[in-house]
């Protein structure tokens, strides 16, 4: 599961830290107190900037990194690709085995092909993911109801 | 291995207790450090369980048929047993429940409902801790948002201990019902009931204690506690899941109202009103969890043929010599007190800025068993300005050797993320 590249997102994460955004949420884990506020700044239809603080295991840290380093720079349309294929992986308790194509998508983000095999972590992996998504649609006015989500 | 002294003879136990056999992750022997989540089950728990399934399974107190009065006799038998393993002067004082929350709500909807001079109403308090399990806070928030109630509570020492220096501000004349928990599942504190009991009757409060973790673990009398109301659960203390008790203070269950409505909790039922049984089957409404209160019977008899004083003996050995070894560990810090004293087996510590749930995922790899996270006591992480601990907690059948284990594997942990 701590494939090097998660290790090393986690050890030097790319990002991090708060900076002007369009849209800000606060994203939290109940089952284990992860915990993320990111923001989302566009520029029409281009991610200009994820930026984020949180504190949590290094499973959802290294996840922020990598979102970091994957969208900020990319068209919506293709982050969105980006996010859903993320997601399908996680999804798949370990039977998905990425393929080229995949890993064309999902770049750094294929290391965590491995902690969809724990469910007790998936969480963890896809807390940014959820909070990049949730913010994004708030930027765009879109209405949401995962906002302000507060802590079991 | 140094001699301690106090232990129980693990290696006879353990051959009770077949899962602590169990090989985890290819081959790696199964260190299981989560008992304050929950137990595991004595071949003779497990036996009656089976049993009662295979024999006398029947609905309890309705038919009159051999297996109906089998099950119910088994059925009121556990109640026996429960009530004489609490010391409860009336086997009456003993409502089974479905666990310790369910006891909890029980009591909070039951002060909610209640005529005076039981009454929480708006203009009284409820008072409760900061080091409670989210089952001794979240019942009363609910109770208080809906009577007007005001819920006050005790603050935390830096040292993982009640701060009752304001006691006589905390539980005034105003306060109906104080709930505490008699042994923290996050810190491991052992409270000082004698001091809060004695202040909430000056002022003719009400007291309820969660015993869910001191229940397995030490003698409980629920006479010398001089509560009224206490609740633990049983599959902490070698029972199955799905059980849990109320004891309550038999003039209390007379006056309180019952809360669910159903079968087995009345009288008389006619289109207009109803009468009710007496407590305890009035607040047993519908067929109740019989064959987990059969079992429930089975361990504490296990556990009384080991002997509480025993096993809290060996359980503070543990204790002291777990707190011991862990203080070893570079970066390890202990949420909670720092010695054994005043003190049970759940034993809660961050490791250096590397998360619990890293902690934990690293230590299972190696077939450790602990719990990581918030453990339902929230508050007590924001207390310490922490995310999360990770906990590990220790039973009758826990050994010298599963300490050493766990502290190899934090090592491991360490040079894993450092």
């Amino acid at each position: 599961m701590y494939q090097d590249v998660i290790l090393d997102h986690y050890k030097h994460p790319h990002g991090r830290g708060l900076r002007p955004g369009d849209a800000e949420v606060h994203h939290v884990n109940p089952t284990c107190g992860d915990e993320i506020t990111l923001r989302v700044r566009l520029s029409g239809e281009t991610i200009e900037d994820v930026s984020y603080e949180g504190q949590g295991c290094s499973i959802s840290q290294a996840s922020a990194s990598v979102l970091n380093e994957l969208l900020v720079g990319k068209e919506l349309g293709d982050a969105r690709r980006i996010q859903e294929t993320f997601l399908e992986l996680m999804q798949s308790k370990g039977r998905i085995e990425p393929d080229d194509a995949m890993e064309e998508v999902l770049e750094d983000a294929v290391a965590f092909a491995g902690v969809s095999k724990y469910p007790a972590r998936v969480k963890c992996a896809l807390l940014s993911w959820m909070a990049w998504k949730d913010a994004t649609a708030q930027a765009l006015g879109e209405s949401t109801d995962e906002t302000a989500r507060k802590s079991a | 291995m140094t001699h301690i002294p106090g232990l129980l003879d693990t290696e006879a136990i353990r051959k009770d207790f077949p899962i602590l056999d169990r090989v985890v992750h290819d081959g790696k022997k199964l260190v299981y450090l989560d008992n304050a989540a929950t137990s595991q089950k004595p071949r003779q728990v497990l036996d009656v369980l089976a049993e009662y399934y295979e024999r006398h399974n029947a609905n309890v107190h309705r038919g009159v048929h051999v297996l109906a009065e089998e099950a119910t006799a088994l059925y009121e038998g556990a109640r026996d047993k429960i009530a004489a393993f609490v010391n409860a002067p009336s086997r009456d004082e003993v409502i089974f429940t479905k666990n310790a929350s369910e006891s909890l709500n029980l009591v909070a909807n039951m002060l909610g409902l209640a005529d005076e001079p039981y009454r929480v109403d708006h203009d009284t308090e409820i008072v409760i801790t900061e080091m409670e399990h989210h089952s001794n806070i979240v019942p009363w928030q609910l109770l208080a948002q809906r009577t007007g109630a005001k819920l006050k509570w005790f603050g935390l020492t830096d040292d993982g201990r009640l701060d009752l220096s304001n006691i006589e501000e905390i539980i005034t004349e105003k306060t109906k019902v104080v709930s505490f928990v008699l042994v923290s599942n996050i810190l491991g504190t052992v409270n000082p009931v004698e001091a809060i009991v004695r202040r909430a009757q000056e002022v003719g409060a009400l007291v309820v204690i969660d015993a869910s973790q001191a229940a397995p673990h030490m003698p409980l009398d629920v006479q010398s506690l001089q509560a009224d109301f206490v609740a633990f659960t049983g599959h902490k203390m070698c029972g199955p899941d799905g059980i849990g008790v109320l004891w309550g203070r038999q003039e209390l269950l007379e006056d309180l109202p019952p809360f669910l409505g159903g079968g087995e909790m009345i009288e008389t039922v006619s289109m207009h009103s109803s009468t009710y049984a007496p407590a305890p089957h009035k607040f047993e409404a519908g067929t109740p969890p019989i064959a987990q209160a059969v079992g429930l019977g089975a361990a504490v008899d296990y556990l009384t043929s080991i002997g509480m004083e025993k096993i809290a003996r060996h359980e503070h050995a543990i204790t002291q010599y777990a707190i011991q070894r862990l203080q070893e560990v570079p970066g390890l810090k202990l949420i909670g007190p720092t010695t054994a004293e005043d003190r049970g087996a759940a034993i809660s510590f961050t490791l250096g800025d590397i998360h619990p749930h890293d902690v934990g995922q690293v230590l299972d790899e190696q077939g450790i068993a602990v719990r990581v996270g918030h453990h339902c006591a929230r508050p007590v992480c924001l207390r310490y300005g922490i995310p999360a601990t990770t906990r590990a907690s220790f039973y009758l059948y826990s050994t010298p050797g599963e300490v050493d284990a766990l502290v190899e594997g934090l090592e491991h942990v360490r040079n894993f993320f450092g």
